[in-house]
């Protein structure tokens, strides 16, 4: 991966540029908005990004509390996979779902999220889970910060204000500051038990996910509607565009985490081995 | 257009922005890793 990461650090740049130049040149013009509703191919898929970062940290902040414990561990797949059961046939059983929220979506949403738990599991170590979750909460903040300053500028032309107390807004917001105290409290504690005090916060921060994706389906806002497995609609060279751009995005987000992972980790080994020579005298005696 | 502009000209002054701290934190690590291997 070493090698390869110049090579694909490369590629990511040529596809960003390709994912501007659609953005900006090949998507065609809006006909309400006018440009400024090409502020949505970034938008969009920095908000997926940043939901997506959360929902891996969720994974890794449950799996640094349960693999502590060999029972708590095993406890804890059998409820993923029951989770995932429960949830698939869930969809398909329990009336009314929110409007326009296909079962499909529902299932595929719960069996990724139990593939992406038990693929972490193999992957990462306990140690190393608790780094990928710092990871991805630190890169989802900056992506659910782009999210924060690119509605406004579209909000502010389109809607003729900046910001509106609306669901979806607040409860964007309220997800970014829990992600900041999150990083806050990992980077100024100075406890022994600050990776475990994290995971928890970052557990019950997690919850806000789902809130915010669907609040635009429950409640009734001034955010426009989903226009993938909503009510909206979208033209399909939009629609094209605006994968593009996600997959684009998708592949800088995880250089970007890998690239923060291996300083982190080369941190780690700092510390300890400096942790290791404080306790040496210099004769090479415990002191 | 100037929203526009003004939009992804913020996303990549915020990840840039983000990527030099990245840098930054990778330089001191490397750095201190220089000073314990000249004193092993």
């Amino acid at each position: 991966m070493k090698k390869a990461f110049p090579i694909l650090a490369l590629l990511t740049a040529v596809f960003l540029s390709y994912a501007l130049y659609e953005a900006l040149v090949v998507a065609p013009r809006e006909q309400t908005m006018g440009d400024v509703q090409r502020i949505f191919y970034y938008h969009v898929p920095s908000a997926w990004t940043a939901f997506l970062l959360f929902a891996i940290n969720f994974i890794a902040s449950i799996q640094y509390l349960v693999r502590r414990n060999p029972k708590s561990d095993q406890i804890a797949n059998w409820i993923v996979i029951a989770v995932g059961v429960l949830t698939s046939i869930g969809a398909y059983v329990i009336r009314p779902l929110p409007q326009d929220v296909y079962p499909s979506s529902i299932v595929t949403t719960a069996l990724a999220i139990v593939g992406l738990y038990f693929l972490i599991k193999r992957l990462f170590s306990e140690q190393a889970t608790d780094i990928l979750a710092l990871t991805t909460a630190e890169v989802g903040v900056v992506f659910c910060t782009v999210v924060l300053v690119t509605g406004p500028l579209w909000a502010r032309p389109v809607w003729g204000i900046w910001w509106t107390w609306d669901v979806r807004l607040t409860s964007t917001l309220v997800l970014w500051l829990i992600y900041v105290s999150y990083l806050v409290l990992r980077r100024f504690s100075t406890s022994g038990q600050t990776p475990v005090l994290a995971a928890a916060l970052a557990v019950f921060g997690a919850l806000d996910v789902p809130l915010v994706y669907f609040s635009i389906w429950i409640f009734r806002t001034q955010h426009p509607q989903p226009v993938i497995g909503g009510g909206g609609s979208i033209d399909p060279r939009m629609l094209h565009v605006l994968l593009i751009n996600w997959l684009a995005f998708l592949c800088f987000a995880f250089l970007v985490c890998w690239s923060r992972y291996q300083v982190e980790r080369m941190q780690r080994e700092v510390e300890e081995t400096q942790a290791l020579e404080a306790l040496l005298e210099p004769g090479g005696n415990v002191r | 257009m100037t929203f526009l502009y003004t939009a992804y000209a913020a996303t990549w002054a915020i990840h840039i922005a983000y990527l030099i701290t990245v840098v930054r934190r990778y330089s001191r690590v490397k750095r201190e890793t220089s000073q314990l291997k000249k004193r092993a």
